[in-house]
């Protein structure tokens, strides 16, 4: 992503100027200009992330504990510790489970509503900012808000689903079963960043230009083969710096199982699971741990994701 | 108006498979709609409902008598207006630091040139991809005692846990790299003619820094602004982990804290109405703001 931004710069005329000449008095002020203003976001960037993110790596070999000034090495004992903790390999499926579906589901409905959005009728602007709603509530509220409506016996789901509808002929509890609350949690990820995801794709559609469509419609394409063979690859771009970032917000996902179920082991989430053992139960160096697994395999993904895309660009 | 012929002449009929088709779009319209916006509409039913009639089924999907006593109950059983005040502060805190810092530095990589320029914008570009959670362990030391970094040991007990300078701070991990990407986005596509007329006229470059591009780059500031503030109001974890009453505790977090007579009778009237207490501002800002929201998102993610 990043190299294509840097490739814009370059092939700016208008930067050329200003590159071209280091040497004068104005040049090497803006030179030094540069690097005064560069220092506040350094000193934070080094500080709070740099720093931290290199501690949690040196302190997952160590066995410290929150809070104690000493602490020994270890070696890979946290490591090892690690690959036979049962607790952790749940949290990875649980974590697996929900980014896959919730992902897919997401990039399915986003798609349809980006397309129903990008046609046109009247009131779109209007759906364009309800799509916002779910997306500027903040996960906590719309966890709680979710808990409620899948109460068992006094919530609205069971209510539409059994008393209203009759689809289901006894009352289900969503979020305490431990075989439901999973897929739950799935839902309602989903609904909350499924505009997130509408957004994203309808920002690629509209670089579409509309009288290709023409073309093809009187070639005699049909609408379904329009959308695989034209819409579908114009939108790829988009599409991809989307599924990176539903994917990455996926796998470190906290908020909505943290409220919904707690440490629950229906619903831990690596990052939920990292959060207990390195504050509640205060094992720095074991959390320090899992911290750095999670931080790999999010680096796997992002590769991947860089690679298929940057492979397939050439 | 009811003097005007209306029908307007026909080109042709449509077919019945058209008006179908038709049919068919107006209600995938309207079913995405209730979808998205119904969660909300419940919790505001759910607020306005006494806590009694929510106890009851069949469920009301409108309160037969509308209440605010839910609303008075939060103010009244808990610390939610001190997590208010200092949701409050800590976002608007963190907008002014990410917007300050991130203008100088995206000034600095979208307009100067200086060596090590590639490095530093890839460094920043990096932080966004790692995850909070990998982070929190060390930021926790570091504000428990925030002088160990420097001079390795504890300084006269100087703490930062349970402050919101704990959350400013440590919020800046996430907005700053953002705010940094989107400025610098912006300040790039501006005409390189307005420093050179700014240079002709004798303007060094950190006056033409402040007069002539800060101004040009208000949209960007505004939209960005925007977005650290939703994102610093909707944090939860560092929250959770940082402070630990109502002297800096905020909103989301005191929305967990509810608690009723037991585990199993959570006051959910009155979750809810704190929960569009909280909800409420962001609605009107985005309502209010849309356009800039909406053209802050894409190109944080289209245009990277």
């Amino acid at each position: 992503m990043s190299q294509r931004a840097t490739q814009t710069v370059r092939s700016q005329p208008a930067k050329v100027r200003v590159s071209n000449a280091p040497q004068g008095a104005y040049a090497r002020g803006r030179e030094r200009l540069g690097w005064w203003l560069m220092v506040p976001t350094m000193l934070v960037v080094i500080l709070i992330a740099l720093y931290p993110l290199l501690n949690t790596f040196y302190m997952s070999f160590t066995n410290a504990r929150l809070g104690r000034a000493e602490y020994d090495f270890v070696g890979l004992r946290n490591y090892a510790r690690l690959l036979r903790d049962d607790v952790f390999g749940i949290s990875i499926v649980n974590t697996l489970q929900l980014a896959f579906f919730a992902v897919i589901l997401e990039t399915v409905l986003g798609m349809i509503i980006a397309l129903v959005i990008n046609s046109n009728f009247r009131g779109r602007g209007l759906m364009r900012t309800a799509m916002l709603i779910p997306w500027a509530i903040p996960t906590v509220v719309s966890a709680q808000m979710w808990k409620w409506m899948f109460n068992d016996v006094y919530g609205v789901i069971n209510d539409l689903l059994v008393t209203r509808l009759g689809i289901l002929d006894t009352k289900v509890a969503w979020i305490a079963d431990p075989n439901l609350s999973l897929w739950s949690m799935i839902a309602i990820d989903v609904w909350k960043t499924t505009p997130f995801m509408a957004l994203l794709l309808l920002a690629g559609l509209q670089v579409i230009p509309g009288d290709i469509y023409e073309a093809a419609t009187v070639d005699g394409a049909s609408r379904w083969q329009q959308f695989w063979t034209m819409t579908l690859p114009m939108v790829r771009p988009a599409l991809v710096v989307a599924l990176i970032f539903r994917t990455l917000d996926s796998l470190r996902i906290f908020d909505l199982p943290f409220v919904m179920k707690g440490t629950s082991l229906d619903t831990i989430t690596m990052a939920v699971y990292n959060r207990q053992k390195m504050i509640d139960l205060q094992r720095l160096g074991e959390g320090a741990a899992i911290s750095v697994v999670i931080f790999f395999i999010l680096l796997i993904f992002v590769i991947s994701y860089v690679r298929l895309v940057g492979i397939e660009e050439r | 108006m009811a003097t005007q012929t209306l029908p307007p002449p026909r080109v042709r009929k449509q077919s019945a498979g058209e008006i179908l088709g038709k049919i068919g779009f107006w209600l995938l319209i309207i079913a995405i709609i209730v979808y998205t916006i119904f969660p909300f509409y419940w919790a505001i039913v759910t607020s306005f409902t006494p806590s009694g009639a929510l106890f009851n089924t069949p469920v009301e999907y409108f309160p037969s008598e509308p209440t605010l006593v839910n609303y008075q109950q939060v103010f009244k059983s808990s610390n939610f207006a001190y997590a208010l005040r200092n949701s409050v502060i800590v976002s608007f805190f963190t907008v002014l630091l990410s917007l300050l810092f991130g203008a100088f530095a995206a000034y600095a990589l979208g307009r100067l040139r200086f060596r090590g320029k590639t490095i530093a914008l890839y460094t920043i570009l990096s932080m966004t991809m790692f995850p909070q959670i990998a982070v929190l362990g060390a930021l926790y030391e570091m504000v428990r005692n925030p002088c160990k970094i420097f001079f390795g040991a504890e300084c006269f007990g100087a703490s930062l846990y349970n402050t919101w300078w704990a959350l400013i701070l440590t919020y800046l991990t996430f907005s700053l790299p953002f705010t940094v990407w989107v400025l610098t986005t912006f300040f790039r596509s501006m005409p390189g003619e307005l420093e050179e007329a700014a240079q002709v006229d004798g303007a060094t470059p950190m006056q033409t820094f402040w007069m002539v591009l800060l101004p040009l780059a208000l949209p960007g500031l505004v939209t960005t602004g925007l977005l650290t503030f939703i994102a610093a109001w909707n944090e939860f974890l560092f929250a959770l982990t940082f402070t630990i009453n109502e002297k800096a505790v905020t909103a989301p977090v005191a929305l967990t804290q509810f608690g009723g007579a037991s585990q199993f009778e959570l006051p959910w009237g009155t979750i809810m109405a704190a929960s569009v207490i909280v909800t409420v501002p962001l609605v009107i800002l985005v309502l209010v703001f849309q356009r800039l929201i909406l053209a802050g998102l894409t190109a944080g993610a289209v245009k990277g």
